[in-house]
């Protein structure tokens, strides 16, 4: 399973050896058999008597983080869809772009995701998940800005990125809360304590964290509008992630979590409530697009919001129905989201008030199109799975109990929301379909003369219909080998339903006929209420929210960098040392690390003063002497007053190169000095000086005070000892300085030589070789 | 003598910080090696001054001077030795392209 999950990743480094043959061979075919050899593997699991099972990695052990993939029947399914609808992505892919994109790009990062996702889905360890879950949000990233050159791609992967990122870290949060309470890193082990999470004064928390990372990666209401603009994305990278698989990472999560949440009110009211509002709000807005994309963004937005209800409430009923029509959903909105990417190719548009009476052109698309709409609206027929699942969703609606009288209120909304979503759904169902398919032919508003795809091209979506006509035909053979284990697995015990196409005259019937009805009449009668729209949502739209904070964000930032980082040396100067200093002297303060008594010192001689005096004397005149000679000799001053110190102090290795600096250093000065211009009497005003003087004294004081008090505690014995010691044993050497320089410490001073090399290249650098030969 | 010596070397720090708060480019060079100056004068304080003998083994004798603050101080001169130098080259290199040695007229432009 390890092996199935990192295959992807694995392959799509070879994928840029693989792309270089573009020209002769699509790259498409050549990895076309990582996905299907996936789906095999995951198929073999498929069937009435499977039991879940897992595998285990470490990946770090000491954080309790390993790479544990554990298979149930919820992971199953979506392994199987990752698995499957990428097999036929990937292969209409091959027709959807040419050689001439970058294909190599497209594939691996396609390939991230499929790894992606599949951990996702197969991980147990909330961090493992945590980490596939952001690769994801990167890979969607980089597949809806693919097409980087366009302005609007880069915006909506821009877009999809920051509210995915921030849903990201809103989970790790959540699952950081989560360990803590449990102690453990396992979703099963967490599963298994779920009245000490309940219980827990975190709870509310960890609840809010993980509503809010699954509502943002599942494109929940208010945070959708990222969707309708990854439809920048190719169709094929449509179909997929922002269709069938990614969005419904969220769906996942809240599926997973289900049975810990399950014990709470609050957790079927939150989820209901977006789940409902979303559902309602995307069919509504999806009557109002234009472009072939973005009527489907919007639609899956709505079956999002329908999935993530029917979790909220949380009944086997409702729970069975969610993991039946993430299937149903995969197979249809695939298959249209292909067929939307077809007509798109053939006629070079996408937007449906151009199109109209392709019906003649692409017979084929157009009978693909049909099953899909038609399944998608929930049509009362035998042979469309979305009917199954939809009545289903209506049947969940209505078994609900309310513990208080603003619940009951909501309890009793439900089936009328419910009701109204679908009719949106069905009329933006039927305009999908008879917009680009019947009607007008207009052939002047068509950048290309329309005809059928590549037979090859057509396949994929014709897969996918077949799935869905299979699924509604034979909907028990699919029950039994594989949705009933996923509906296990997130109601937490045996929940065994069947489906029925006839359920006999039961409200749940009702509800589907008032769907169909009234959409067919709103269907006919749609250009004269249109104007609704101009009310609501009119000038209100969250994506005048979200441009808005991005750019006070911008703004607001630049502000704050512009204010600090004003390329003024003295100001960065005087900002560090008043940060050391502040930092310094509150440790000092708060540790009483300030210590006066003075004890064990070395006597004063009167040599040592007049040294001292001199160069203290020296130090402060560089501050007020204007001649640049005279600056140079005094600075001189100060550095052999310090090599006379050294002698003093028994340091005749330091005396020496201190001497031989100095001298050197004195030389460069002067060699520079000579070409540069003279000090300038100090012009800046009294302000600007009093806080340098201020800095300058304070520091002096401060280093002062450190030195005193450093000087007094001496936490440990001096590790000096041993170098007295060994210098002439171990080392051969009397001069234990040198020894410890070129022996004990060789390494360091080698490194010390580098540095110097270095040095001394970038002054060779400066001086001699010079980029503008003509400047002086 | 300790306490004088941390005292001598505080001036030398706070007229190097001074230094280094100018405006011209050799105010500020002179502020560096006034600081590594300091610096390396704390240092050798910090571990005790005229304590036994120069670290040089002579027989017979059993009390030495620390040569481990005077091993790192000793690196540290050469290390200043080296940045001085380069901060020298660059002030020279700085003022013959840009014609200022005043680091106000040295910043870079607001949309960098």
């Amino acid at each position: 399973m390890i092996y199935a999950v990192f295959a992807p990743l694995i392959f799509a480094v070879l994928i840029p050896f693989l792309s270089r043959w573009k020209e002769k061979v699509h790259t498409g075919w050549l990895i076309l058999p990582v996905p299907f050899a996936i789906f095999l593997y995951f198929l073999l699991h498929v069937g009435p008597n499977f039991e879940p099972h897992m595998q285990s990695v470490n990946w770090i052990p000491s954080l309790d983080i390993s790479l544990s993939f554990y298979l149930d029947g919820l992971s199953l399914l979506f392994a199987l869809l990752i698995s499957g609808i990428g097999t036929l992505v990937v292969l209409y892919s091959i027709y959807y772009l040419n050689h001439k994109e970058q294909l190599g790009h497209f594939y691996t990062y396609l390939y991230i995701f499929m790894t992606a996702m599949l951990g996702v889905v197969l991980s147990d360890n909330v961090f493992a998940l945590y980490a596939f879950w952001e690769f994801t949000s990167i890979s969607s990233f980089l597949l809806i800005g693919y097409w980087h050159y366009r302005e609007r791609s880069r915006y909506g992967a821009l877009k999809s990125m920051l509210i995915t990122i921030l849903g990201g870290f809103s989970l790790l949060a959540g699952i950081l809360l989560l360990t803590i309470v449990t102690g453990t890193t396992s979703i099963r082990e967490m599963v298994g304590q779920a009245d000490v999470i309940v219980d827990s004064h975190y709870f509310p928390f960890i609840l809010t964290f993980l509503l809010l990372g699954a509502f943002t990666k599942s494109a929940q209401f208010p945070f959708h509008i990222w969707l309708p603009d990854a439809m920048e994305a190719p169709t094929p990278v449509s179909a997929y992630l922002h269709s069938a698989t990614m969005v419904k990472a969220g769906i996942y999560l809240m599926a997973r979590f289900s049975p810990i949440f399950a014990g709470d009110p609050n957790f079927f009211f939150i989820l209901s409530l977006f789940g409902i509002v979303t559902l309602v709000w995307g069919s509504y807005m999806a009557v109002r697009q234009t472009d072939l994309k973005g009527i489907l963004a919007y639609s899956t937005i709505s079956q999002l919001g329908m999935i993530m209800a029917m979790l909220g409430f949380g009944t086997d009923v409702a729970l069975f129905a969610a993991v039946f029509h993430i299937l149903n959903h995969a197979t249809f909105k695939g298959s249209l989201f292909m067929v939307a990417g077809i007509v798109d190719h053939e006629t070079g548009t996408r937007d449906i008030r151009k199109l109209g009476g392709l019906m003649t052109f692409m017979p084929i698309s157009f009978t693909l199109m049909i099953f899909g709409t038609f399944s998608m609206a929930g049509v009362p027929l035998p042979f469309l799975n979305g009917f199954y699942s939809k009545e289903m969703f209506f049947d969940a609606t209505l078994v609900n109990s309310a513990t208080s009288p603003f619940l009951e209120a909501f309890v009793v909304a439900l089936p009328i929301l419910a009701v109204v979503g679908s009719i949106f759904t069905f009329i933006y169902s039927m305009y999908l379909f008879f917009g680009t398919f019947t009607g007008k032919y207009k052939e002047e508003e068509l950048p290309q003369k329309p005809h059928e795809a590549p037979k090859m091209m057509l396949l994929p979506p014709f897969i996918l219909v077949l799935g869905v006509i299979t699924i509604g035909l034979f909907p028990e053979v699919f029950n039994q080998s594989l949705i009933t284990h996923a509906a296990d697995a997130v109601f937490g015990a045996e929940n065994n339903q069947d489906i029925y196409f006839w359920h006999g005259l039961v409200p749940a019937f009702y509800m589907s006929i008032a769907v169909v009805v009234l959409g067919i009449l709103l269907y006919l009668t749609k250009s004269k209420w249109e104007g609704i729209y101009s009310v609501l949502p009119g000038r209100l739209s969250f994506n005048r929210v979200y441009d808005w904070l991005i750019e006070m964000i911008e703004k607001v930032s630049n502000k704050i960098t512009t204010s600090y980082m004003t390329g003024s040396l003295r100001f960065y100067m005087v900002l560090l040392l008043t940060a050391i200093f502040a930092i310094t002297l509150g440790v000092l303060l708060k540790t009483n690390g300030i210590n006066f008594e003075v004890t064990d010192v070395a006597p004063i001689t009167t040599q040592e003063l007049i040294v001292a005096t001199i160069m203290a004397i020296a130090a402060i005149a560089t501050i007020f002497v204007h001649n640049r000679i005279a600056v140079i000799l005094i600075v001189g001053v100060v550095g052999y007053g310090l090599a006379i110190l050294f002698v003093f102090y028994r340091a005749p290795d330091l005396a020496l190169t201190q001497l031989i600096v100095e001298t050197v250093t004195v030389v460069l000065f002067m060699l520079c000095f000579y070409h540069l211009p003279n000090l300038k009497k100090s012009t800046t005003p009294l302000f600007t000086k009093g806080i340098n003087i201020i800095i300058s004294v304070g520091f002096g004081l401060l280093l002062m005070v450190i030195g005193v008090s450093a000087y007094n505690s001496r936490a440990f014995d001096s590790i000096s000892e041993y170098f007295i010691e060994n210098a002439d044993p171990l080392a051969g050497g009397y001069n234990m300085v040198n020894v410890i320089l070129v022996d004990f410490r060789g390494i360091d001073t080698l490194f010390e030589v580098a540095v110097l090399f270095g040095a001394a290249l970038a002054i060779i650098a400066m001086i001699k070789l010079r980029r503008d030969k003509g400047a002086k | 003598m300790e306490i004088i010596m941390t005292g001598l070397a505080s001036i030398l720090f706070g007229a190097g910080i001074y230094n280094l708060l100018q405006k011209q480019l050799l105010r500020i060079v002179v502020g560096t090696v006034l600081v590594s100056h300091g610096a390396h004068l704390y240092f050798l304080t910090m571990a005790q001054l005229k304590r036994g003998a120069p670290p040089l083994v002579v027989d017979g004798v059993t009390e030495y001077t620390d040569p481990l603050p005077q091993a790192l101080v000793l690196t540290a001169i050469v290390i200043a030795f080296g940045v001085t130098s380069f901060l020298l080259v660059l002030a020279y290199r700085t003022y013959t392209v840009n014609e200022t040695d005043n680091m106000e007229e040295l910043r870079g432009s607001d949309h960098e």
